[in-house]
């Protein structure tokens, strides 16, 4: 009888106590706000983590990959811009394991997309991808990887001749080369772009490569409507000698059948000097010539 | 002879069964489940590699930590008991003694890392969905791994055969950590000078070659192993495993027991 109360005392006692300690802990994360994900780097050698896995180097490859990619998530969701320790974890990821190709593939990514969408550090991205060809020559997707960060810099040149070396690896993506071919001749081209990013679009499994190619889609999408409905307001000009006061001019002039929509659906807004753009920029983080004049991408 | 020798592993295995040994199961399960689920949620790409990469290296960790801490105790727990005793009054040589609680431990460690085999390729089914023809290289891994297990037993139980349980504990697990670094040794060979150099030749030599048995990256990758260095491994851990094994034997055979 007294047993039988003891035990039900400490099983009480147990099931309080688990659940204030919880309660207890929910309030100190509270005050310690992103705790969790501290900024910090304890072991800044990816030689001496090497020894300290005692061989077992893939699987702390493994966590520190999954590191890089919760801090770049934390860092992206809160929008803070900073990304000081992005390098630092891919970096050691890649060293500790340097077959790991998806670290490449979405380090690259996420170092050399522009701020605030990624890090802005393209000339990390690009020595951590060519590190990751130095290790794994027959992997033609880090050509290719390699071939968009130099497109994205604008050097069509060098992205061009990723492309080509990517093209001469066994087995590598027929693409490779017409993307080699057609970023030589129209590098700076919009349609060359949309090119690519719709072969991107197209060949990945990703649904996070297939987000980011989305995105720079409808931004080109937006770049060439733009272009086109500039021209008209060129036209317009040439006929009347001034710039059209909205849309409705051209409309009642014959040249637009009605008020020009975006890729989104909101309608395109038009400046006195006959600039044509998108009504809310921060939807097409790529666009480079639909954005209002002067505008600078905010960092939330 | 051999009957004997199966007797007492027989009994080294029941007493490990026991003693709850393959609760350790349990842990792995969990600890691999978990991570099938939430990888794919957490990271990127690398679900295979998790899977593989920790199942094995949980393999190799649950392994070697039962093969110390059963090990040292093969002995000195009997002596401690004074079973020893009973076992050694009757036509049982000491050199059978040493030789069947070796197999009952491997053969425990063997059926252990067998239930995790089977863990981790119902994970790797999970993630992946299918197998993939180079997901047999995982079972290479995880001979080596054996192979490992075995060294490590024999260590343990060379070191319980004059020492006490906490000392034999400390000595092997030293020797598995040495054996782990033993190709940067091999590079101090190269790089030191005289009395040094010599001194680093015999402890290259000395310490099992645990980093030649480790394979668990290249296999995460799919890549492949060469049958040579199955065979070659395979020998050096069965040559070491007899002269550590010996040396066992000729210490347990001067012991002074009364």
């Amino acid at each position: 009888m007294r047993r039988r109360r003891t035990i039900r005392i400490a099983a009480a006692l147990l099931i309080l106590s688990c659940a204030g300690s919880v309660f207890l802990l929910r309030l100190v994360d509270r005050l310690r706000e992103n705790a969790t994900l501290e900024e910090t780097i304890y072991i800044s050698s990816p030689r001496l983590l090497k020894h300290l896995s005692l061989g077992y180097e893939g699987l702390l490859a493994d966590v520190y990959w999954t590191r890089a990619v919760q801090y770049f998530g934390e860092q992206h969701h809160n929008d803070s811009g900073e990304y000081k320790l992005l390098w630092p974890l891919l970096n050691i990821t890649t060293q500790l394991d340097p077959h790991l190709v998806p670290a490449y593939e979405f380090g690259a990514a996420f170092l050399a997309s522009r701020p605030p969408l990624g890090a802005g550090l393209p000339e990390q991205a690009i020595e951590l991808v060519e590190y990751g060809i130095r290790n794994n020559p027959d992997d033609w997707h880090l050509y290719y990887d390699l071939g968009f960060v130099y497109y994205d810099l604008k050097d069509y040149a060098k992205a061009s001749d990723a492309f080509e070396r990517g093209s001469h690896v066994p087995n590598a993506h027929p693409f490779l080369r017409i993307m080699a071919a057609q970023t030589a001749q129209h590098g700076g081209e919009t349609r060359t772009a949309q090119m690519l990013w719709t072969s991107v679009y197209e060949t990945t499994h990703d649904p996070q490569i297939r987000d980011n190619a989305k995105s720079h889609l409808v931004s080109l999408t937006a770049d060439l409507q733009c272009e086109e409905l500039e021209q008209i307001v060129a036209a317009y000009r040439q006929r009347t000698g001034r710039n059209p006061s909205s849309f409705a001019d051209l409309v009642r002039a014959g040249m637009l059948r009605g008020i020009p929509v975006d890729p989104t659906g909101t309608q395109y807004r038009l400046d006195d000097d006959g600039h044509v753009f998108v009504s809310q920029p921060a939807d097409f983080p790529y666009s480079e010539k639909a954005l209002p004049s002067g505008y600078v991408p905010r960092r939330r | 002879m051999s009957s004997r020798i199966f007797h007492i592993a027989a009994n080294t295995f029941r007493e490990a069964v026991r003693d709850r040994v393959l609760y350790n199961l349990i842990a792995f399960a969990l600890l691999l489940t978990g991570a099938a689920i939430l990888v794919g949620q957490i990271s990127i790409q690398i679900e295979r590699l998790v899977v593989i990469n920790l199942g094995l290296t949980a393999v190799a960790l649950f392994g070697v930590v039962i093969a110390i801490f059963i090990g040292i105790g093969l002995v000195s727990k009997e002596i401690e008991k004074r079973t020893l005793y009973t076992v050694l009054s009757r036509p049982v040589a000491r050199w059978e003694f040493i030789a069947g609680k070796f197999v009952g431990l491997s053969g425990t460690l063997v059926v252990n890392a067998s239930c995790m085999a089977v863990g981790v390729f119902a994970a790797l089914l999970y993630v992946s969905r299918q197998l993939h023809g180079s997901d047999a290289w995982v079972l290479v891994a995880i001979y080596f791994i054996v192979l490992q297990f075995l060294i490590t037993t024999a260590l343990a139980l060379f070191f319980s055969s004059f020492s006490s349980p906490l000392l034999s504990a400390v000595f092997t697990f030293c020797l598995f950590i040495a054996g782990s670094f033993a190709e940067d040794l091999r590079g101090f060979v190269g790089l030191s000078h005289g009395l040094q150099h010599w001194m680093a030749v015999i402890a290259v030599y000395a310490i099992p070659n645990f980093s030649a048995l480790n394979i668990i990256n290249p296999v995460a990758h799919g890549n492949g192993v060469s049958g040579q260095l199955v065979f070659w491994n395979t020998a050096y851990a069965l040559v070491y495993i007899v002269a550590v094994l010996s040396g066992a034997i000729v210490i347990f055979e001067y012991r002074n027991l009364k």
